[in-house]
């Protein structure tokens, strides 16, 4: 019956968004921030842990949401590990891209985010996967607070 | 009103319905979200239409033929909102732009000028975000409590706790949906002004969603206040009811204002116009409210008997099939309720339900419902609801409900 939202609903998403992988709080952190919509419900906060050079050595999150937001905090925990925060910040923006276009121009940057791809398709699911990407750049700005688009 | 002995011929209303012969996405829609706003009937989109092509003017102004006809269609409206409502009097409708404006009038201008700071405004643990944040605006700036009677682990108001809120002698205006939007509960009104009338208060009932799904009688249940809003009742956006009690419209002041309201304007002094135009500052939303008629006319034709009696089969067909399907939980378990069922599945997050739904053409809503406090007082982060209007079929049910034990089965 549901064949047709497998492109957003595949195995990696659902299985992040059942058992993210990373969905702690990180014991010792350097900044945090939360991410809220407030028109759905949907709350994200983020925990990152900045090495010697600037760049993330952790990321962790919690999460209150759907699937899609689940498991788009989880695989960004792996996509911006190591990164500086500028990469980080130039990573975003192209996720975002992607997740309102559905195009990726250089996909190969950020394979790790694909499995979201089509959620381009679903306008009203796109501030789910942004969300914690909301939360972890208010993270990097030293902000508490983040909300969607 | 005539509300005997209409026959209610389901196929016969769903044809008055253009939109729902629509596809969604190649498949038949199933239009479950009527608790947001509900779709409209051909006699309202004709009268907005007709209105528009062959008399359209600024209404109460003009002195030419177009203008005396426009304003003559707006102002039957206001005969059939007194109608509706039962009002005693055609001056007693106020127009607004939707129930939110309504709200935020009544503070306003009764909350300013009538309340006084030390006095506490009562609301319910199941008001939508429109019947709090106005009153929590009044208490910032005005020095009013505001008070909330908790809801019962069913979704029904606890009358005992409401009834300990006057205790103290404060409690100047009590506010408070007349049904929710989230639990489909009704709450008693008539005893609820009862309460507040014996203590001193007077009562505002959002009725929102209640007069969607039986016949409001504004004198019946003794209220000083009662709103709608005209999108929710088959009519356009944009145009909604303030009803009041003459004498206290009189002693309000005025909320906006500009053109339309005034009797005569100097620089020293301006008064006021007659009550109900007093509260109707500038250009309204004509041809919304020409619309309005439409679709008050049109739920008299069927009649709220008939309509009362639907949705009533139709939300105990729902609560039936949805109760049966393991891991389903239903949120409110009121005896008196409409046509509005909020769930959620123990296996997946109401977004994802509402967009795998979606993907089978049915439209439900998903997330708080604008009542994040009475999210938090239920325990969950949002729900899915589903709501019936006078278009839903028992069929549209058994597709919701078919379609949830897939969900459960794709999430397992
Ligand atoms: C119970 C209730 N009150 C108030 C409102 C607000 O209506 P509107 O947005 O038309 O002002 C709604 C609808 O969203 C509602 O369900």
């Amino acid at each position: 019956m549901f064949e047709d939202v497998r492109d957003l609903y595949n195995a990696e998403i659902i299985a992040r968004g059942r058992r993210p992988r990373h969905m702690t709080r990180l014991a010792a952190f350097d900044t945090t921030a939360r991410g809220d919509n407030p028109m759905c419900g949907d709350r994200v906060q983020v925990w990152l842990k900045y090495a010697a050079d600037g760049s993330i050595a952790e990321t962790g999150f919690d999460a209150r949401g759907c699937d899609i937001s689940k498991a788009s905090a989880d695989l960004m925990v792996e996509a911006v590990q190591n990164r500086s925060p500028a990469d980080t910040r130039a990573m975003f923006e192209r996720f975002r891209a992607m997740a309102q276009s559905g195009q990726c121009p250089d996909c190969a940057a950020f394979a790790p985010l694909k499995p979201l791809a089509a959620v381009h398709a679903y306008p009203s699911r796109v501030k789910c996967a942004t969300l914690p990407w909301h939360a972890l750049m208010a993270a990097l700005e030293g902000a508490k607070d983040a909300t969607s688009e | 009103m005539n509300d005997t002995a209409q026959i209610f011929d389901i196929t016969a209303i769903r044809a008055e319905f253009p939109i729902l012969s629509q596809k969604v996405r190649d498949k038949d829609l199933v239009f479950l979200d009527s608790a947001a706003s509900a779709q409209k009937p051909r006699a309202v989109i004709a009268a907005m239409v007709g209105a528009m092509e062959t008399q359209y003017a600024n209404i109460h102004r003009g002195l030419h033929w177009m203008s005396e006809r426009t304003t003559e269609a707006y102002e039957l409206t206001r005969d059939a909102a007194a109608r509706l409502l039962n009002a005693r009097d055609r001056s007693e409708i106020v127009f607004v732009r939707n129930s939110t404006e309504a709200i935020n009038l009544v503070a306003h201008s009764y909350g300013r000028a009538i309340l006084k700071p030390g006095q506490a405004v009562v609301i319910s643990g199941m008001e939508h975000h429109s019947n709090i944040v106005p009153w929590q605006m009044l208490r910032d700036s005005h020095g009013i409590e505001l008070r909330v009677a908790d809801i019962t682990d069913s979704g029904e108001l606890d009358m005992a706790a409401y009834e300990a809120l006057f205790a103290d002698g404060r409690v100047g205006l009590v506010a408070i949906t007349h049904m929710s939007n989230v639990l489909g509960t009704y709450t008693p009104a008539g005893r609820i002004a009862a309460i507040a009338h014996a203590n001193g208060a007077k009562v505002l009932f959002d009725g929102s969603q209640a007069i969607v799904h039986r016949r409001i009688d504004v004198q019946a249940i003794d209220a000083d206040f009662y709103c709608f809003t005209g999108h929710k009742l088959y009519g356009p956006t944009g145009i909604g009811v303030l009803w009041a009690r003459r004498e206290l419209l009189d002693a309000m002041p005025p909320f906006l204002g500009g053109g339309e309201m005034i009797a005569s304007v100097s620089y020293e002094r301006t008064t006021w116009a007659e009550v109900p135009h007093k509260f109707e500052a500038g250009t309204p939303a004509i041809i919304e409210g020409i619309g309005l008629h439409a679709a008050i006319e049109f739920i008299e034709s069927v009649g709220y008997p008939a309509i009362a009696a639907h949705e009533a089969a139709l939300t105990d067909h729902a609560l039936a099939k949805l109760s049966a399907i393991e891991g389903i939980t239903i949120l409110g378990r009121a005896q008196d309720r409409g046509g509005v069922v909020s769930f959620t599945l123990d296996q997946a997050h109401p977004h994802d339900v509402a967009t795998l739904l979606d993907r089978q053409g049915i439209a439900v809503r998903a997330g708080q419902h604008c009542a994040e406090p009475l999210m938090r007082r239920l325990g969950v982060d949002g729900t899915a609801r589903a709501s019936f209007g006078i278009y839903t079929t028992p069929a549209e049910i058994d597709a919701l409900a078919t379609t949830l034990e897939r969900i459960r089965e794709f999430f397992a």
